[in-house]
C-alpha cells in the first residue's frame, strides 16, 4: 500500500484561476485621491480659508450621505470606506467657488450622492457622473452665489471674499462688444493660467497640478490616456481652426486649454470609470464629442463654460456607445503573413 | 534577436518559477499506480488486461477506440488489482486500472540506453503510427492525441511546425528543465515530427524569462532549418493562438484549427515523448512534472510514472507544508484545485502548485466599476464584464452574438478585476450553455 502521508485537512477547491493581481477597488481610489493632492494644495494656496471650509465639507457630506442613505434608506452595507465617496466629496468641492456657503455645499453633496449615485444604485451603477450632478444642481438653483469667484490669494476671507469674472467670463460677457483679442490683454498671463493663479471653480485652476495628477494616474495605471487625451486634442484642434480663421473674434487654443473647468473636467470627471465608455474606440469618440460640445458651448452657447454639460451629455451616450463599439475580435479579420 | 508577443490582451502574474534550475529527478516507480483509461480527449480506450494479470513496464493496458483516441501503457510491472472507478483530478471517479508494482522489468523492445538515435528511416505514415501505438498526447495540459493533429487535414496544408516552450505559466518548470537537460533529444524530435507532418520549417517559441533555454536551444539548432524565436514574458502567450499570432501575427479563425493559417503546434514535452516513442520504443509512461510552492521545501522537477499518486510527489519535494490551503493540478492560471492528494498524475499532469492559506482564498465581490480591465486584458477580444452580466440573466442567444465560445479560459479578466468578480466562472456556465443551445438547434 502506498504510505498516505496527506494529511485530513479540507483542501480549498475553487475554479481557476487560482492567482489574483493585488488591486482592488480600494486601492484605485485612494490612488485617485493622492493625484489629487497637488491640486489641492495649489488651491488651498490660492484660496486659503474658504478652499479648506469647502473642502471638508463636501467630503464630510458626501461621506455621511453615503452612509446614512445606504444604512437607513436603502438598508445595505454601506460602502462609504471604499473611497468613491471621498472622491466624488473632493470634485464636488473642486468644481465650486472657494466662497459657497457651506450649507449649499451640504446641499450639493446630497444631489451628488443622493440623486448622482444611490438612486441608480450605488457605485457602479450611476449613468451620471454624481459630482457633475451635484455641481449642475447648485448651479441652476444658486446661480449668483456659483458664479461668483473669489480673487486668489485671500487666504483668511471666506463669503466675505472679493469677487469677480472668470476668463472665460470676461470672454463671454465682450462677446460680440469687443474683440476677443482685447479681452485677453486683460486676463491673467499664460503662465498664471498655467499655475492657476486666476478667477475659478476652486480646484480646477491649476492646469499644472491636474496635469501631474493626470502622470501619476497613468503611471500607476488608473486611467488611460485616451479620454484625456482626445478630449484636450479636440478643443485645441477646433478652437485652433476656429482662432486662425478669425484671430479678431475667437481665443486662441492655449487660452481655452488653461481656462475653466477642461483640465479638471477631462482628466477626472470624464474618466470616472463608471460613466465613461468600456472600449478603447469608445473612450475616442466620448473624448472628442466632449471636446466639440465644450467649445460649441463656451463659443456659441449662453454658458461661458460647457465642460460639465458636455461630460453629462456623454455620459448618457455611454451605453449606446457601449453597445455599438466593440473591441476587433480575436481572429475576425484574418491576416495571412 | 527582437522579441515578439502577441498582439492584444494579456496579463503578467508575478512568475514565481521557484524551481527554475533544478535538475530533472528521475523517481523510481510507486509501490502502487492507478492508471485512468481516459488520460485524453475524445473516446475512452478499451480497458484488454483483467484482474489478476501480470504487466510489464510499457504493456498496452488499454487500447484506443476510435481515430481521436489513443493507447494507455501500463508504467509499472505488476500484478493488475482492480479495474473500477477510481477519483482522478477532476474530482470525478472515473474508470481506471490500479497496479501493485514489483519488480521493474521493461517490454523487451524498448531501448533503456542513454544513448541518443539521432536518425530515422521511418515514413511520415510509420511515424505517425508508431506515435498513435505511444499513446502520446498534447502535454501542454490539453491532452489530445498526437497523431491526430499530425494527420493534416484533406485540403488544408502545414507549412510550419511550432513548438511551444512558453511555459507561460507562473511557477511550472518542466517545459524549461526539458529544454535545458534534453535539448538534443528534443531536436532530433523536431526533426522527426517535420517528418511526420510533411513540413520542412520548424520554430521554437521561448518567453525571454528563460534566456538559458533560448541560447540552448539555438546553439543545439544552428545550420538546422528550426529557428528559436524569444517571446517577451506576457500570459497567456503559451496559448495556441496567442503563440501563432505572435510568432506569424497571423489569427486562427474562431472555430477553427492552427492548420487554417498554415500551423501546427505542440508542446516540448511532447515532442520529447515523440523522439522517445520514435526512436527508442518507449511509449508515454512517464512525464515531467513540476511540484513547487511557495512553503514548500524542496520545489522540484521530477520524472515520475503516470499513475503515481500526487501525494507521494509531494512527500518527495518535502512534505506538505502546514500552511497550504490549495493543491492546483497545473499552473496556477489554469490549472483545477485538487480536493484530495489521492489522486493519480496522468498524461496531462504538467505540475502541482501548492498555494497558502491566504492566497488559497477569493477575495469579497465588490459591483462592477466599469473600469474596463478585463475588456483591456482579454487576449481574444471579448468583453468578459458583459458576458458575466449577460450570463447572469441567462441571455444565451446575446452572449452568442458576443462570441463567448471564442474564450480560452485563460482567466486574464478574473485575476485582473479589482472588484474580485467571477468574471471567468459565469463565462464557463455561459459557454456550456451557448453549446447546449446550438446542439439542440442543430437536432432539430
Amino acid at each position: 500500500m502506498i504510505t498516505n502521508i496527506s494529511p485530513m485537512k479540507k483542501l480549498v477547491v475553487s475554479p481557476s484561476p487560482h492567482e489574483f493581481t493585488g488591486e482592488s477597488v480600494s486601492r484605485l481610489m485612494y490612488g485617485v485621491i493622492i493625484s489629487l493632492l497637488p491640486a489641492l494644495g495649489v488651491s488651498v494656496f490660492y484660496f486659503g480659508l474658504g478652499m479648506i471650509i469647502i473642502t471638508s465639507v463636501s467630503i464630510l457630506s458626501c461621506f455621511l450621505f453615503e452612509y446614512l442613505i445606504q444604512k437607513y434608506i436603502m438598508k445595505v452595507r454601506p460602502t462609504h470606506l471604499d473611497g468613491s465617496a471621498i472622491i466624488t466629496g473632493l470634485l464636488l468641492a473642486f468644481c465650486l467657488p472657494a466662497n459657497l456657503p457651506f450649507w449649499m455645499v451640504i446641499i450639493g453633496a446630497l444631489a451628488a450622492v443622493g440623486i448622482g449615485k444611490l438612486t441608480f444604485g450605488g457605485l457602479g451603477n450611476n449613468i451620471f457622473n454624481p459630482a457633475l450632478v451635484g455641481r449642475v444642481f447648485l448651479f441652476i438653483s444658486f446661480p449668483v452665489a456659483m458664479t461668483s469667484w473669489p480673487e486668489p490669494g485671500q487666504w483668511f476671507q471666506y463669503t466675505d471674499a472679493v469677487t469677480g469674472a472668470t476668463p472665460l467670463g470676461m470672454l463671454k460677457e465682450a462677446s460680440g462688444t469687443a474683440p476677443a483679442a482685447e479681452v485677453l490683454t486683460q486676463v491673467p498671463s499664460t503662465i498664471n493660467l498655467f499655475l492657476g493663479k486666476m478667477k475659478g471653480s476652486a480646484g480646477e485652476v491649476s492646469a499644472l497640478a491636474l496635469l501631474i495628477g493626470m502622470i501619476y494616474m497613468l503611471y500607476r495605471r488608473i486611467i488611460t490616456w485616451h479620454i484625456p487625451v482626445s478630449i484636450l486634442v479636440t478643443v485645441f484642434l477646433f478652437t485652433g481652426i476656429l482662432w486662425m480663421a478669425n484671430p479678431e473674434r475667437f481665443a486662441d487654443p492655449v487660452f481655452h486649454l488653461l481656462t475653466g473647468g477642461l483640465m479638471l473636467g477631462a482628466i477626472y470627471m470624464a474618466t470616472d470609470y463608471v460613466t465613461s465608455p468600456m472600449t478603447k474606440k469608445g473612450m475616442l469618440i466620448y473624448g472628442a464629442g466632449i471636446g466639440i460640445v465644450t467649445v460649441l458651448i463656451r463659443l456659441f452657447g449662453a454658458y461661458p463654460e460647457g465642460v460639465q454639460f458636455a461630460i453629462l451629455i456623454f455620459n448618457g451616450f455611454t451605453p449606446l456607445l457601449n453597445k455599438y463599439l466593440k473591441p476587433v475580435r480575436f481572429g475576425k479579420e484574418v491576416v495571412h503573413g | 534577436m527582437k522579441l515578439k508577443t502577441f498582439a492584444r490582451g494579456g496579463v503578467h502574474p508575478p512568475e514565481n518559477k521557484i524551481s527554475a534550475g533544478k535538475p530533472i529527478q528521475v523517481l523510481p516507480p510507486p509501490p502502487e499506480v492507478i492508471i485512468p483509461v481516459s488520460q485524453h480527449l475524445g473516446a475512452p480506450s478499451t480497458v484488454v488486461v483483467s484482474r489478476g494479470d501480470k504487466v510489464k513496464t510499457g504493456q498496452v493496458i488499454a487500447r484506443s477506440e476510435g481515430f481521436v483516441s489513443t493507447n494507455i501503457h501500463s508504467s509499472v510491472t505488476g500484478k493488475v488489482m482492480k479495474i473500477d472507478q477510481f477519483m482522478d483530478s477532476s474530482g470525478y471517479r472515473r474508470m481506471a486500472v490500479q497496479i501493485q508494482a514489483e519488480d521493474d522489468e521493461w517490454m523487451d523492445e524498448i531501448d533503456l540506453s542513454e544513448d541518443l538515435v539521432k536518425h530515422t528511416v521511418l515514413s511520415p505514415e510509420d511515424i505517425r503510427k508508431k506515435i498513435l501505438q505511444a499513446g502520446i498526447v498534447g502535454l501542454g495540459g490539453a491532452t489530445f492525441p498526437t497523431h491526430v493533429k499530425l494527420t493534416v487535414p484533406r485540403g488544408k496544408k502545414a507549412e510550419w511546425l511550432v513548438i511551444n516552450g512558453v511555459e507561460c505559466e507562473p511557477y511550472l518548470t518542466a517545459d524549461h528543465s526539458l529544454m535545458m537537460e534534453q535539448g538534443e533529444e528534443l531536436v532530433t524530435g523536431i526533426r522527426i515530427m517535420m517528418k511526420g507532418l510533411e513540413v520542412d520549417q520548424a520554430i521554437i517559441g521561448i518567453e525571454n524569462n528563460k534566456p538559458d533555454a533560448i541560447r540552448r536551444m539555438q546553439e543545439l539548432t544552428e545550420g538546422l532549418p528550426i529557428k528559436v524565436q524569444g517571446l517577451k514574458v506576457k500570459y497567456p502567450q503559451g496559448g495556441e493562438k496567442q503563440l501563432i499570432q505572435a510568432l506569424f501575427k497571423r489569427e486562427v479563425p474562431p472555430g477553427g484549427l492552427p492548420v487554417d493559417v498554415g500551423v501546427v503546434v505542440f508542446n516540448v514535452g511532447t515532442v520529447f515523448a515523440v523522439y522517445e516513442a520514435v526512436q527508442k520504443n518507449k511509449p508515454l509512461i512517464d512525464r515531467v512534472v513540476t511540484v513547487t510552492g511557495k512553503s514548500l521545501s524542496d520545489p522540484s522537477n521530477f520524472r515520475v510514472r503516470i499513475g503515481t499518486p500526487v501525494s507521494l510527489l509531494v512527500d518527495k519535494a518535502g512534505g506538505l507544508p502546514e500552511d497550504t490551503a490549495k493543491v492546483v493540478n497545473g499552473g496556477p492560471m489554469m490549472g483545477k484545485a485538487l480536493s484530495t492528494l489521492d489522486v493519480p498524475v496522468v498524461k496531462g499532469t504538467s505540475g502541482i502548485v501548492l498555494i497558502r492559506e491566504p492566497e488559497a482564498h477569493r477575495k469579497e465581490v465588490l459591483p462592477c466599476i466599469r473600469c474596463t480591465r478585463c475588456v483591456g486584458v482579454c487576449p481574444m477580444g471579448l468583453e468578459p464584464y458583459l458576458l458575466m452580466s449577460l450570463a447572469e440573466k441567462n441571455l444565451f442567444e446575446q452572449l452568442e452574438q458576443e462570441r463567448i465560445l471564442d474564450c480560452i479560459e485563460c482567466g486574464s479578466c478574473s485575476y485582473i478585476c479589482p472588484s474580485s468578480r467571477p468574471l471567468l466562472d459565469y463565462v464557463r456556465f455561459g459557454k456550456a450553455e451557448v453549446g447546449k443551445m446550438i446542439r439542440a438547434r442543430k437536432a432539430v
